[in-house]
């Protein structure tokens, strides 16, 4: 019996240490403020404790698709000129809800088979199908489309983290929201200003280099009256800074624009802050050999044309093509110093693959986060002590036992979310509290029956087990039903819901064990050193 | 010490007077949703644009409003927040101010509308991130040490040197540029005082929910409470018996009700951690009643001939002295979450505590008489009385350990 014991009570204090470390590691120095340190570090505190901005954004995945059918249409089209294709016309019927959709009409029956070839040899995420009057729709396959959907989201995950880290935002988090289709949520601890954070994200900085078809014009109305009132239907009118306002004037002009690129942000390989020939500040880039090869057989072929530097669908610059290029290009355009160096930041970091659009903001104040550490801190201390007396007043020495299990249950509680990078959030902080008085119940439960038992006349050593024994199942029972619903509560919160639920979840766990195995083991040692009839304080 | 010793009350005799007074709860909650507040819901789930603003003096929330409306915002809510001597206002628009195109928009507006003392060409210091004072101080060099890293690094600490004293010394508010004399490097300072001046009030909370959100955090609270509710009813059917899962569950959908009745009829605002906290009381009043049917099914393994209604008034007592000091103590935490937990835990504390008065209440008062009326309908219907073996096979057998207390 006395062996039994010794080796169960080196199994709690081994216990006790490991998740004393969980809690503190190993503090630098041992005074008060050391202490504090060495627990933040191991326990990282929610958004709404340190303060921080919370922001969910939905990416525009058919923005995507778009840019993808786009460029299908200008394969299609170079590969019915070289493969002589005859057909009336080529258009995107509804690009808002069906981005992927193309419909070629005017295909004549005999070439129709060689046109479906072209279909599945040169564009395998698409499908042809045919439909009335020579006519062919031609869709992305499901799983492809799909597929280049989750694409988008991943790369604007990715691009979006590469911007926060350039911001040096410590501990940010970006990750893909499961709760809504295409959603991220980003979240970033001690940045109390919003504003700036979406600036350098949406700061979209979507590179393009088309083909310049005409202009400028002075207007809208004045670029479509020169095209007879309707525009060429792979071609869009874009706007720009007029390039004549280099000397302070400003004024706005409009291009007509391939809608096809000949490269884009992703075929770039890196962008540096640089000056131009007149000394102004410009931007070089370097394309990716898949890019060059793409943009050497581009230039090439048109040599003599006008080119165009559109980012994020304004016209930065027009220029004519001397002479082939293979992979370097600067962008000129009337930046200042700063303007090139975010530029080439955004640059260099990927572009969005798609726009986003935000969803949610949400911004706490490190001032009240201090405010809610206090009063959260200050109503678990409260609540703690109201019980650990209560328990001594109404258990005598079994309270004892009681408050030494709540306080174990404390330090695993703790010391779990230290081992678990899991995050202390304010309703977290109550989960806590709440883990205080739902633990108690434990003990409450098992000692109730003990004095029953007591009652009943039996023996001290035969009510502590029989106590033990009766009241482990209701507490198996009552835990696995509180445990159900924090766990649903989990998969269903966000943020500071999911802390909550973290903290409950930890701290029944923790109960099950202090209640049961280390009061238990208390009791024992109690009564292995009680005379044979001797009375037991509860 | 001890309160209770060998009670011997009539629970289930009682039953008509718990039953008239959880009507009447039930049904002041129910039609105060259906006629009244309706169920007050938050800005998590209802969409739209709050923010919490900290005066340096008394503020005056019709005045507010009247600026608020003057910059175009119609609708606003004003309405003092938290302790008074705190200084502080909530100012709430609705969804229609909080379009997903500029959803900061709302947020923008009342910034600028509350910027009375503005300063043109200024910039607000108490409104300004250290990002924004590290820029303005690394372009202006006020201690001349040049551009490098270094440099850089220097000037990022001493802006948010000057934002920690504003915040967590100043409480959010600085009342001058010179506040800083002393927490700030002096040419530091000065440099701050070409291209900022100080407003009454600060930014400390900001909430913006778009439209589309809300609805998903909508059908999400419902889908978390509904499957919370589903597991319990699962797991006890397997560990007791379907009637029991049925007793507990109609017992929490009643603690739900109430709840949330309760909160239609004060007209508080129903957030996510209000959800989170009802999800907690669903635990909890679970729990209760776990401990309760835990009780029965041993007693009706040890005594067999008693008839079901005596059998749970039985169990009643002897849990009822663990049911009220858990609930005492439960209650104690909640307390002091209520009181000295923050204006932010309000709404969940405040649930707790209504919860957890009626949890305990409810396991007494409804889970049991439900055992109870389910076999007296049994037994009017001519089948037999359940003298639950329940489940055939396992409640019968007397466990080993039993037989020696017999």
């Amino acid at each position: 019996m006395n062996k039994n014991l010794g080796w169960k009570l080196t199994v709690i204090v081994a216990i006790l240490l490991v998740f004393l470390f969980g809690i503190f590691g190993v503090p630098k120095d041992w005074s008060g403020k050391g202490m504090i340190a060495a627990i933040t570090d191991r326990i990282h505190l929610g958004l709404d404790l340190r303060g921080g901005t919370h922001l969910i954004l939905q990416v525009q995945v058919n923005d995507a698709v778009n840019v993808d059918s786009d460029n299908a249409i200008a394969r299609l089209k170079e590969d019915m000129r070289t493969r002589k294709i005859n057909y009336a016309d080529i258009t995107k019927p509804d690009p808002v809800n069906h981005p992927d959709m193309i419909v070629i009409k005017g295909v004549t029956p005999d070439q129709s088979a060689d046109f479906k070839n072209i279909v599945a040899d040169r564009l395998p995420d698409y499908s042809a199908n045919s439909g009335t009057e020579n006519s062919f729709t031609v869709a992305m396959k499901g799983q492809n489309l799909a597929d280049l959907k989750n694409r988008a989201v991943a790369q604007a995950i990715e691009t979006i983290r590469n911007r926060i880290d350039a911001l040096g935002v410590s501990e940010p988090v970006i990750q893909e929201h499961g709760l809504g289709q295409y959603q991220i949520l980003v979240q970033l601890p001690g940045v109390d200003d919003p504003g700036r954070v979406k600036e350098i994200m949406q700061s979209t900085a979507m590179l393009e280099i088309k083909q310049s078809l005409g202009g400028p014009y002075a207007s809208e109305q004045a670029a479509l009256q020169e095209k007879g009132g309707v525009l060429p239907p792979d071609a869009v009118l874009m706007q720009g800074k007029s390039i004549g306002s280099r000397n302070g004037e400003s004024g706005e002009e409009w291009f007509l624009i391939s809608r096809a690129s000949a490269v884009t942000g992703r075929d770039l390989r890196t962008a540096d802050p640089t000056t131009d020939e007149n000394g102004q500040p410009a931007v070089r880039f370097i394309l990716t050999s898949e890019g060059g090869r793409k943009f050497y057989t581009f230039t090439s072929a048109h040599v003599g044309d006008n080119l165009a530097v559109v980012l994020d669908n304004r016209v930065q610059e027009v220029a004519v093509i001397k002479e082939a290029i293979r992979d370097t290009g600067t962008i000129n355009g009337r930046f200042t110093q700063q303007a090139t160096q975010d530029l080439s930041m955004t640059l260099r970091s990927g572009a969005l693959p798609a726009g986003i659009k935000y969803l949610e903001e949400r911004t706490v104040g490190p001032s009240l986060g201090a405010d809610s550490i206090r009063s959260g801190v200050r109503a678990a201390m409260v609540g703690m002590l109201a019980v650990l007396i209560f328990m001594l007043v109404y258990y005598r020495w079994a309270g004892v036992n009681a408050d030494i299990a709540l306080i174990l249950n404390l330090v695993i509680l703790l010391g779990f979310m230290g081992y678990f990078g899991a995050v202390l959030t304010l309703p977290g902080i109550a989960g806590v509290i709440l883990t205080v008085g739902m633990g108690v119940d434990s003990n409450v439960l098992i000692f109730e029956r003990i004095r029953e038992e007591l009652r009943n006349g039996k023996t001290p050593p035969s009510a502590v087990d029989q106590g033990f024994s009766h009241a482990w199942i209701t507490i198996v029972d009552t835990h696995v039903t509180t445990i159900v619903s924090a766990a649903i509560l989990f998969l269903f919160g966000t943020g500071p819901v999911k802390g909550f639920a973290t903290t409950l979840v930890f701290g029944l766990a923790a109960n099950l064990f202090t209640a049961v195995f280390v009061s238990r083991v208390i009791f024992d040692w109690v009564l292995s050193r009680k005379q044979r009839g001797e009375a037991l304080s509860i | 010490m001890e309160f209770f010793r060998n009670t011997n009350i009539d629970f289930l005799g009682k039953k008509w007077y718990f039953l008239v007074f959880s009507l009447v709860f039930s049904v002041a909650g129910l039609l105060s949703m259906a006629f009244w507040h309706g169920i007050p819901l938050g800005v998590d789930f209802r969409g739209g644009t709050l923010v919490y603003v900290k005066y340096a003096h008394t503020p005056d929330p019709s005045a507010i409003h009247d600026e608020i409306e003057r910059a175009g915002l119609k609708n606003a809510r004003v309405q003092r927040y938290g302790q008074v001597g705190n200084n502080e206002v909530l100012i709430a628009l609705d969804i229609q101010e909080t379009s997903e195109q500029a959803l900061d928009n709302g947020k923008t507006k009342i910034i600028q509308a509350l910027e009375t003392r503005a300063v043109g060409g200024k910039q607000d210091l108490n409104n300004s991130s250290s990002l924004g004072i590290k820029k303005w101080l690394v372009e202006k060099d006020p201690l001349h040490v040049g551009s490098s890293p270094e440099a850089n690094n220097r000037y990022t600490a001493a802006a948010q040197s000057v934002v920690d004293y504003r915040d967590k010394n100043k409480g959010g508010v600085l009342s001058s540029v010179d506040d800083l004399n002393g927490a700030a490097d002096p040419a530091v300072v000065g440099s701050l005082k070409e291209n900022y001046f100080t407003s009454d009030f600060g930014i400390r909370n900001v909430e913006i929910v778009g439209p589309q959100v809300g609805q998903q955090l909508r059908k999400q609270a419902v889908l978390a409470t509904l499957y919370s509710l589903l597991g319990m009813l699962i797991y006890l059917a397997l560990r007791f018996e379907w009637i029991y899962g049925v007793a507990a569950v109609l017992t929490v959908f009643h603690d739900t009700l109430i709840t949330v009745g309760a909160f239609s009829l004060l007209n508080w605002e129903i957030s996510l951690t209000v959800i989170a906290a009802i999800l907690t009381l669903i635990g909890y009043s679970n729990n209760d009643t776990i401990v309760v049917f835990d009780r029965i099914r041993e007693n009706i393994k040890l005594l067999r001939r008693d008839s079901l209604a005596d059998i749970v008034n039985r169990s009643i007592n002897q849990t009822l002295s663990r049911t009220i000091l858990t609930a005492g103590l439960t209650f104690l935490t909640v307390l002091a979450l209520f009181l000295f937990g923050g204006e932010v835990l309000h709404g969940f504390s405040f649930a707790l505590v209504i919860g957890i008065l009626i949890g305990t209440y409810s396991s007494i008062a409804i889970a049991a008489p439900i055992l109870v009326a389910y076999q007296q309908w049994r037994g009017e219907k001519g089948k037999a009385p359940l003298a639950m073996p329940l489940r055939p096979g396992t409640g019968l057998k007397p466990k080993a350990k039993e037989k020696v207390k017999a």
